[in-house]
């Protein structure tokens, strides 16, 4: 928490004031049962209307000043708790945004989703709550027993008594239940899963005709479910007997001892009944701290966790690079050179590429072939540096790629990425990302590129169609042509395509390969594919098995002496040329 | 006035549910009149106890005795009656929502799948589990609190009444004006929650879409662009929260201070009356303490109907997908499939997704035992249309399909679906042990049965590798493994039980060609004398089929074998010529 509280800073007149306040408010609360008392001691008593009047005009008072206290208080807490949260949570997005693709893969992206969204909510609302609450009610607590000692000290003796056996059953069956939810909770998500399960799964469990079993199966963690809340329940539903029973019984006392005082002459009538208004004021307020409580642990939990994510650190430093400027000088024949290059994920237990050594000319079309796990997109993903070489070099344009700045490097490669994704906006919008003052004959052209001209030449309101979020109102065919296009916009002195004419028909993918070779300028290109077919024509063929380099070559080449490459393309196409 | 009468029948659903449990709420509202009279009764009883409290030398102690003896009877059994409300209400609120969830539950398991296709996983879930829970939720609150809110409203007007009338107008008179203060602020605030909770459904997309993809915004270095979105959308989130939590925040405050006016308002006609001796002072603090419990329910009443509203809503929402028309029921009399060769015959077959969308029309196809039925064409053509039909995932419009001679709607969907062996593309394992996953079809084979199935698909040497091999636990969705190795236990799967017929859809799409290439023996061991459809990308599979389906835009274009498409030079000749176009 203390590490988040930096966010209040700027909120620190607010978050005095607003308890201020608070405090201001409650003690004007604690003076109207003295004068109820004095109403009743001297106005009635003595008969005198007058005072009768003028006490309940100082009591309205008092509820007005009460008021206006509270409003500035909640108006300030409020503030405070905005502020903060807002702040809050664009430091969070700052902070995740600078993440590397390493803590991207470790932490997980619905982690964080939820850490910005409902944790800071918690948080939120529990500071809010805390500006508001977490003086107030111990303050009334305290002040109600000091008022009730000003009144008589014997008397005062059983509310101190009271209070901490009040506390104790209050706050004893409060950390009782918390464990439980959290049962409860685990209950629930026992259920969500079959549920989620029953849905993902619907064919199979049907072709299996497991819909009984399913049924019997669900019911269980259900049953479990309300067992444990009922169990929970049960020890919950004491709490407002038990202090029912606590806070009634001392009621009884007081008029006991209070009888015994007034019978001494020690206090008045009125007094006893004042110190019965004070016992009452507790209870309520006891009650107000315990779900003060529960929201406050919940959103310390909260914080913790978005402290967790804070104290994340990028793992790629920019600041380390060394800028060699005579490299960049002479115009250089090799576009991308791998040189000895181990790579090995963050928590992996071996290397996923193992030295790897490649040298690729300008404008030359690079094949990557091998099997799932070979290592084909840890190759591409080291060139724009989305993760740093474990040991060796990656050079482009001559250059280390950790002697550029992350922007220099990465606009030099456009890359098209397995899944296709886009982002809610127009077509245009998502072509812009690849270049931002693109033209509309660029863009059209790199749709053609994409082979992707159609998909907005059909579309009644072209380039300003709008693509739904995760592109949802588009096929995956449409979508993967579409992130093509969004690469080949940018003109990038190095196209990297991973395996991203998937869902394209034969003859697409054939004209797409095409296009992209008669690209304009020198454009180096890299082509992932499982397809021998569609890397035939490639310049180079790299040949991966198992983060090894099995072979490098042209297709006729490779066939005639690199194993891997034979088996894969025979098993492709063996029966066709028999 | 349409959504009152939603809202009347939703609340008929939700008391027929109950009845069920009709003792528990019989106990509970016995419980909760008790306990409200008793709590009225007993500051009568400290008012009383106050009167004899007079002044020095003039306390009778001998009667706040006697009612301090009734005192403690009256606290031990309010807090008897209110424990058994609580409990009672607690085992109502969640039983009933047991059965509701348990009841929408089997439901699922019965809805037609274009249901489940048409509707996203997480709206249904949310329904089961979120609905359902803040259902349960307003239910307990709603009973407790609106029901003794309302004995404790009425109680205290009969108690205050029958000991002085005109304070007792005074109080009803002032109490109403704090339900108008809460309402008119929730009017204002309403409008405000509603832009809170729209901008943050914003920045929740923003961010999904943002955080979801940084490897793309990384790519395209769109992370100066994204901030700044993000800033606009977080500044009016702020903007419009602080007006939302401050202008609901003012309820509380301001119905306190109503409060306070009531409670001066008896403070002062109380205290005038027992000048002239209308009433006493133990009366007066009397009436104080009503004055608190009396206005007490009227603040939170205007909480728990809200609450209530919210618990109907979701329960309306519960209800719908309980009611959601199930697939059509297995014809009476049904028989089970047996002694499946492998004859299938599509006749005169239709069938559309949307009515007016035609798909499949006059489709006729008749498969022979041992028969291999390849469907090709470009991504997107409906390849998936054939298994929804096959399976009975979906009825045919019009014509029939038939196995063995006999109409696949007049035998029962198990036995017709557990006569298919189906590998499809999205490779689906459900939570549990590996051995657990493997003997799904047959869930008392035995460990010989389920390791030889694991060696046929070879997959008993990963398996053998994981580190608690075949007892392995697979996460939801089988986080822990590769595409490939979930594919391969999907084969093995199958494999265990060997039906009669095969549906395999891309089934080797993921594994590497190595393993890839042992699976196609496996595949041709399986095929081996039984009727298999092949959704194949693959030429060599595409060539040795003795049917091939060519499909596009959803409808069957093409039908023949190899030899006769190609010699047909339509679609099929185009799309197998370009594999091999550069």
């Amino acid at each position: 928490m203390k590490r988040l509280l930096v966010y209040l800073k700027d909120y620190k007149k607010e978050s005095i004031l607003g308890p201020l306040f608070k405090l201001l408010e409650a003690s004007f609360e604690l003076f109207v049962p003295l004068v109820m008392a004095a109403i009743i001691d001297k106005g009635i008593a003595d008969g005198n209307k007058k005072y009768v009047i003028s006490m309940c005009i100082v009591m309205i008072a008092l509820g007005v000043i009460g008021l206006v206290c509270s409003i500035t208080a909640q108006y300030f807490a409020a503030k405070a708790a905005v502020g903060f949260s807002t702040k809050l949570r664009h430091a969070l997005f700052e902070h995740i945004q600078s993440f590397s693709f390493t803590e991207m893969d470790t932490v997980g992206t619905s982690t964080l989703i939820t850490r910005m969204t409902s944790d800071v909510n918690q948080v939120q609302s529990g500071v809010n709550l805390v500006l508001r609450l977490f003086l107030r009610s111990p303050f009334i607590v305290l002040g109600a027993m000091v008022m009730a000692f000003t009144i008589d000290v014997k008397a005062a003796f059983i509310f101190v008594v009271t209070i901490p056996l009040l506390s104790v059953v209050v706050f004893g069956i409060m950390l009782i239940t918390i464990p439980f939810y959290r049962k409860v909770q685990a209950g629930l998500d026992r259920v969500l899963g079959v549920t989620r399960e029953n849905l993902t799964g619907v064919r199979v469990i049907r072709a299996f005709g497991k819909e009984e079993e399913e049924k019997e199966r669900f019911k269980r963690s259900n049953q479990d479910l309300t067992k444990i809340q009922i169990y929970v329940g049960k020890i919950s539903s004491l709490l407002n007997p038990l202090t029912y029973i606590i806070l009634n019984l001392a009621v009884a006392a007081l008029i006991w001892q209070g009888g015994l005082q007034v019978n001494a002459g020690k206090i008045t009538q009125g007094e006893v009944i004042a110190l019965v208004n004070y016992m009452s004021q507790i209870l309520i307020e006891l009650v107000k701290l315990a779900n003060l409580i529960i929201t406050v642990t919940k959103a310390l939990a909260c914080a913790k966790r978005i402290e967790n994510v804070l104290d994340i650190e990028g793992s790629m430093k920019e600041e380390e690079i060394i800028r060699t400027g005579d490299q960049t000088k002479k115009e250089e024949e090799i576009a991308v050179e791998f040189r000895n290059v181990n790579l090995r994920y963050k928590n992996a237990g071996d290397d996923s590429l193992k030295q790897i050594n490649l040298k690729v000319k300008k404008g030359q079309t690079i094949g990557i072939i091998g099997g799932t796990g070979s290592g084909k997109t840890s190759l591409v993903h080291l060139i724009p540096r989305f993760y740093d070489a474990t040991q060796g070099t990656v050079f482009v344009d001559g250059r280390d790629v950790r002697t550029y700045s992350l922007e220099e490097l990465r606009r030099k490669v456009g890359i098209v990425m397995q899944k296709a994704v886009l982002f809610k906006g127009t077509i245009r919008d998502n072509l812009s990302w690849g270049k931002k003052d693109a033209s509309e004959e660029e863009m059209y052209g790199a749709l053609e590129i994409a082979q992707a001209g159609d998909i907005v030449k059909k579309k009644e309101s072209g380039l300003d169609f709008m693509v739904g979020q995760g592109g949802k109102n588009l096929s995956g065919g449409q979508r993967q042509r579409l992130t093509i296009a969004r690469a080949v916009v940018k003109s990038p002195d190095i196209l990297i395509l991973d395996d991203s004419a998937s869902a394209l028909d034969f003859a697409t993918d054939a004209k797409l390969r095409r296009a992209i070779r008669d690209m304009e300028g020198k454009t180096t290109v890299f082509l992932v594919s499982q397809r021998t077919s569609s890397l035939q024509h490639a310049d180079q063929i790299v040949v991966l098995d198992d983060g090894e380099v099995a072979g490098i070559g042209s297709h006729e080449e490779l066939l005639k002496n690199c194993s891997v490459y034979q088996e894969i393309y025979y098993s492709q196409f063996k029966k066709e040329e028999a | 006035m349409e959504k009152k009468v939603n809202q009347k029948e939703t609340l008929k659903k939700i008391l027929h549910r109950i009845r069920k449990y009709w003792l528990y709420v019989v106990l509970s509202v016995a419980a909760a009149s008790v306990s409200v009279a008793l709590t009225l009764y007993f500051p009568i009883l400290t008012g009383n106890a106050i009167d004899h409290i007079l002044e020095p030398g003039n306390v009778d102690f001998e009667v706040i005795a006697q009612i301090l003896k009734k005192m403690g009877i009256v606290i031990l059994l309010t807090a008897a009656a209110q424990w058994i409300m609580n409990i009672s209400n607690n085992k109502t609120a969640y039983h009933v929502v047991q059965d509701i969830r348990r009841e929408a539950f089997e439901k699922i398991e019965i809805l037609p799948l274009k249901y489940i296709d048409t509707h996203s996983y997480g709206e249904i879930v949310s329904r089961v589990i979120a609905d359902a829970d803040q259902f349960s939720d307003g239910l307990l609150m709603g009973f407790t609190q609106l029901f003794t809110g309302v004995i404790t409203i009425f109680g205290t007007i009969g108690f205050m009444l029958s000991v002085n009338v005109k304070i007792t107008l005074v109080v009803v008179v002032i109490t109403p004006v704090s339900l108008l203060v809460a309402s008119f602020i929730a009017k204002r605030t309403y409008t405000m929650f509603k832009l809170q909770s729209e901008t943050r459904g914003e920045q929740t997309a923003f961010i999904e879409e943002m955080i979801g993809n940084q490897k793309v915004v990384q790519a395209f270095q769109h992370e100066k662009e994204a901030m700044e979105q993000f800033d606009d959308i977080n500044e009016r989130l702020g903007k419009y929260s602080l007006k939302a939590i401050f202008f609901s925040s003012l309820t509380n405050p301001a119905t306190r201070f109503v409060n306070s006016l009531v409670y001066t308002g008896v403070g002062i006609t109380g205290a005038l009356s027992a000048i002239t001796g209308g009433i006493s002072v133990g009366q007066l603090s009397c009436f104080l303490s009503y004055a608190n419990q009396y206005t007490k329910p009227f603040n939170e009443i205007s909480g728990v109907v809200t609450e209530m509203q919210n618990a109907l809503a979701c329960a309306a929402r519960i209800f719908e997908l309980i009611e959601e028309t199930p697939q059509t029921p297995e014809k009476e009399g049904a028989s089970i499939l047996e002694c499946v060769d492998g004859n299938v015959c599509l006749d005169h077959v239709k069938f559309s997704y949307t009515p007016n969308q035609n798909l499949i029309e006059n489709f006729n196809l008749n498969v022979k035992p041992g028969q291999r039925v390849a469907i090709v064409g470009p991504t997107g053509c409906g390849k998936t249309t054939m298994i929804n039909l096959l399976m009975r995932f979906y009825d045919v419009d019009e014509g029939k399909i038939s196995v063995e001679g006999r109409d696949i709607r007049n035998v029962t969907r198990k036995s017709l679906r557990t006569s298919y062996g189906m590998v499809l593309q999205d490779t689906w394992l459900k939570t549990g042990t590996i051995r657990e996953n493997i003997a799904m079809g047959k869930p008392d084979a035995t460990e010989e049965e389920v390791i030889h199935a694991a060696k046929m698909a070879h997959a008993h040497s990963f398996i053998k590798r994981l580190p608690d091999g075949y007892d392995t636990v697979i996460t939801e969705d089988g986080g822990n493994l590769s595409q490939g190795q979930k594919q391969i236990l999907c084969i093995a799967r199958v494999m265990l039980c060997l039906p009669p017929m095969l549906i395999l859809d891309e089934a080797t799409s993921s594994i590497d060609t190595r393993t890839e290439l042992k699976i196609q023996d496996v595949f041709a061991k399986m095929m081996k004398g039984r009727t298999s459809f092949i959704v194949a990308h693959r030429l060599s599979t595409i060539r040795e089929a003795d049917v091939i389906l060519v499909m596009k835009d959803g409808a069957v274009i093409e039908q023949g074998n190899h030899e006769t498409l190609m010699k047909k030079n339509g679609f099929y000749a185009t799309l197998y010529n370009s594999q091999f176009a550069g």
